[in-house]
């Protein structure tokens, strides 16, 4: 089918949408053709929510044109993108738990405007699921569904209102895999009877079961436009999808490693939902070494360097640190066996942000002297050491009594690595640690985990940045859903083709073993 | 862009916008928004009485002088301001960890119970010297106030039940709890109130020393005021200064970064609770030893937990900045009676608050006027 632009269902031109101190969407264009199921690729953060918001009537782009059917539109809110015929399934389901399906499926409807009459509607609802082979019971109070039962309803709700046009967001994050064959038939019923579907993912090989064409979204822009997933590979779409520019070189000197400092042994643990997000992962790290972690966002890396740091529980396996067990132990423990953590979430997790520099920087010292005295903190010793750390790291701050929610993303990283590597650190696991900075203070991040390398200390690196892991580490370990699908040694910090392809599809979910028999099987 | 759609943003050449605030404001800002809120407040409150019939610069004026008019009503006022300064304490603490401790009255009461027992169960004999009397009592009242304060932190801590409801209804049962006492135990000859206490275990006023300072003569203030300063005081040093007081600034800020920190929540949210309780429980002694000299559920019962609610909120959690709400509490309280018993005087507090908490939005945002067109 040739696109021509009258027989395109939705073209979004040069949309730009900014949140304070971030591009969200930069000039980014989108093409939906009817009857295909369209996906949208990127990590966490590239902006495919948001585009998908933009079209969804809830947020309104600074700049850029949507057309539905080839006429221009505005969206003020959702409810004109469903008179349009746009309807999305959001991540985070807008259900009422306490009533029906049906209840839910007609609320803020003008029809029925009084009397409810379920029943005449229970019927309509039911002729409606049994259409798109969407089961579910519609006298079912929602409390009582299951998460994919949930999701149907969500369908539902936007069939009943006339969708043509179906955003699914991250569809498959919170179901079990039975439950994603599923949804892909349901999808696949919905294309048959005319109906288009944009699906948001940042999971190749869902991407490439289901979709037709594909759009891969980084940083806020388009690498690659509506491809047809049947010419392209997986690695090619990992690549487009992390990138791999190498902007600049970091000075690694050689070093043999030292002994092991932690090693992981065969941890299971589940995510907050209660679905298995570690199946059986070991990973050792030496004294000496930085350790990467690749992987596409959400395979289980946050879970595992929440498991080693104590602060979530593991169903299974150990995690041994210095030969102490410290896994299901609390943080305390770790903290006082030289552990450090560089969290993903900076102000979640990593800040108090209402308090000051110097509160945020005795967070794992004001247990001992000379911050502590006694039961009281000595505020002189505790100033003073927050004036060094911002001398030390340049952290750039009125004074150390500004409250950190004040700082900029890269100052507040460069407090929270002061804090960590102040301690004199024996292992670090750092996730994410360069993400949403600028390059200066990136480079500034690289060189303090460098620094941690020489300094004999054992450091994990847990990042979606491939070229940061490649220039930094000496071993990638690269994880799939829970699970270590490989490990390769970084020689140099060249860039390498092979290696790249390698990890790629590891990342995609190729075991190692697998692909170096497959490379000797092609040599053959 | 259509026509029409130009045509209506050039019409509409100028917007408010709203944003956050990405710098800190000026230290004098804080401090001016509140003044700021506080008079507009009494504007608003004056139009109140201009349409209920009165004059609201007589009025005004009136509540000046009946509450700080001359030495005697400013005595009243610290009395009036003592349990509200304690309770408020109490309050401050919970909240700062983000424990919203609706309690304080039902802790203030226990506490009065608990210094009341010393007297009439009786512990002490009624002979005892005023030195160890009121020390035994402090302890009791704060221990009584800990205990109401305990049960709701570990149900917290254990099974997370929710501390607004239970704190809610345990300060139903503290008034019960009371009642049957002073029905049941401690009546004096069948009326709902305990025998008047010995003499020994009323805290000291200023009138007892009336005879050495002539001035004294006919004040009332207690000890309590003593007691209140010397805990506000503390509890500064606590949460500013003390290892604790930090771990449950980090709480209160960001749990999830207490956790990280290695702090435990949970042994927390249950030594926080009793801090609480205890000092809502010292509220309730002072009452019942300073001002009432017996056990009686009405006089106790005013109230007095409710208000440290809003006092607490008012001066930020500040323990030093409570005292000075307090007594401008107390001074709304009395002289509010002047003008109407309730009613009135009850309202321009509640403006007050309103006014207050509405202008904390100022801190956070800022309000630009901006020409339409100039969009970034």
């Amino acid at each position: 089918m040739e696109a021509t632009p009258s027989n395109l269902i939705v073209e979004m031109q040069g949309i730009v949408k900014r949140f304070p101190g971030v591009l969200a969407s930069d000039h980014v264009d989108f093409e939906l053709r009817p009857g295909e199921i369209h996906a949208l690729l990127g990590e966490n953060g590239a902006g495919k929510s948001t585009l998908m918001n933009v079209l969804a009537g809830l947020y309104k782009q600074d700049a850029g044109i949507i057309k539905i059917k080839g006429d221009p539109v505005e969206f003020s809110s959702p409810r004109d993108a469903i008179n349009a015929g746009i309807g999305m399934v959001h991540q985070h389901f807008m259900l009422v738990p306490s009533q029906t399906v049906t209840e839910n499926i007609l609320l803020g409807l003008n029809d029925p405007s009084f009397f409810m009459r379920l029943n005449e509607y229970d019927t309509k609802i039911t002729k409606l699921s049994d259409q798109y082979g969407l089961k579910v019971d519609p006298r079912a109070k929602i409390w009582q569904l299951s998460v994919g039962e949930q999701q149907r309803v969500e369908l539902l709700k936007m069939l009943y209102r006339g969708a043509n046009v179906l955003i699914m967001d991250e569809p498959t994050a919170v179901l079990a895999p039975q439950e994603i064959e599923g949804l892909f038939d349901t999808l696949r019923a919905m294309i048959a009877q005319g109906k288009s579907v944009i699906f948001i993912s940042h999971k190749l090989q869902e991407v490439t079961a289901i979709a037709d064409r594909v759009t891969v979204l980084r940083r806020g822009r388009v690498t690659a436009s509506g491809v047809s997933t049947k010419g392209v590979t997986r690695q090619e779409l990992a690549r487009l999808m992390v990138g791999r520019e190498v902007v600049f070189f970091v000075d690694k000197k050689p070093k043999e490693p030292g002994e092991v400092i932690l090693d992981v042994k065969n941890v299971h643990a589940e995510n907050d939902k209660g679905l298995p997000a570690l199946r059986g992962l070991s990973l050792n790290v030496r004294a000496g070494e930085i350790v990467g972690l690749a992987g596409v966002a959400g395979n289980g890396q946050n879970v595992l360097s929440e498991v080693i740091t104590g602060m979530r529980k593991c169903t299974q396996g150990e995690v041994i640190l210095n030969g102490d067990k410290v896994n299901n132990r609390d943080t305390l423990f770790g903290i006082q066996h030289g552990m450090a953590y560089v969290p993903e979430d900076r102000t979640h997790v990593g800040s108090a942000p209402n308090l000051s520099v110097t509160d945020n920087v005795i967070m794992k010292k004001y247990r001992k002297p000379p911050i502590s005295k006694g039961s009281l903190l000595d505020m002189t010793a505790a100033t003073n050491f927050a004036k060094e750390l911002k001398q030390a790291y340049d952290i750039i701050v009125p004074t150390v009594n500004t409250p950190v929610r004040l700082l900029s993303g890269g100052n507040l990283q460069r407090v929270i690595l002061a804090r960590e590597i102040s301690g004199n650190p024996n292992f670090m696991v750092a996730v994410q640690p360069t993400r949403g900075l600028d390059v200066g203070a990136i480079e500034g991040v690289h060189r303090l985990l460098l620094t941690q390398r020489e300094a004999g200390a054992a450091v994990l690196l847990i990042s979606e940045e491939l070229e940061e892991l490649l220039s930094l580490s000496d071993r990638v370990y690269v994880i799939y859903e829970g699970k270590i699908m490989g490990e390769v040694k970084v020689k140099s910090a060249e860039p390498d083709e092979h290696l790249t392809e390698e990890i790629g599809l590891m990342m995609t979910g190729t075991p190692l073993e697998q692909i170096h028999k497959e490379g000797a099987a092609s040599h053959d | 862009m259509t026509e029409s759609a130009l045509a209506k943003k050039q019409r509409m050449s100028y917007r408010i916008k709203i944003e956050p605030r990405l710098y800190e404001p000026p230290a004098w800002f804080p401090a001016t928004v509140s003044i700021g809120a506080i008079l507009l407040a009494l504007i608003l409150g004056g139009i109140l009485i201009l349409i209920a019939g009165g004059n609201p610069w007589a009025s005004y004026v009136h509540i000046a002088q009946a509450s700080f008019g001359d030495i005697g009503v400013l005595s009243d006022t610290i009395v009036k301001a003592t349990p509200i300064l304690l309770t408020a304490l109490a309050c401050s603490i919970a909240f700062r960890m983000k424990l919203w401790n609706i309690g304080a009255e039902g802790q203030f009461i226990m506490g009065a119970w608990g210094a009341s027992a010393v007297v009439l169960t009786p512990i002490l004999p009624p002979e005892t010297s005023r030195w160890l009397f009121i020390p035994v009592m402090v302890i009791a009242g704060m221990a009584m106030g800990a205990i109401w304060g305990f049960i709701p932190g570990y149900l917290k801590a254990k099974f997370n039940v929710n501390e607004i409801i239970s704190t809610l209804m345990l300060n139903y049962i503290a008034v019960s709890w009371v009642n049957f006492w002073v029905f049941a135990v401690w009546t004096e000859g069948g009326f709902q109130m305990s025998p008047k206490f010995p003499l020994t275990a009323w805290l000291p006023r200023l009138t007892d020393y009336g005879k050495i300072v002539p001035l004294f003569r006919g004040l009332t203030t207690h000890g309590g005021l003593v007691l209140g300063i010397l805990a506000a005081i503390a509890l500064w040093f606590i949460v500013y200064r003390s290892r604790w007081g930090y771990e449950i600034r980090l709480i209160g800020d960001n749990a999830r970064a207490a956790q990280y920190a290695g702090i435990s929540i949970t042994r927390n949210i249950v030594f926080v609770m009793m801090l609480s309780g205890a000092l809502a429980g010292l509220g309730g002694m002072s009452e019942v030893t300073g001002v009432i000299h017996r056990l009686q559920t009405t006089p106790l019962a005013a109230g007095y937990g409710f208000t440290g609610i809003i006092v607490a909120w008012l001066a930020k959690l500040n323990p030093i900045v409570i005292i000075l709400v307090s007594i401008l509490f107390g001074a709304l309280i009395l002289a509010g009676r002047e003008i109407q018993p309730s009613g009135v005087p009850k309202m321009i507090q509640g403006i007050i608050l309103v006014c207050l908490i509405a202008s904390d939005f100022l801190l956070r945002y800022r309000v630009r006027l901006v020409r339409a067109d100039a969009e970034e």
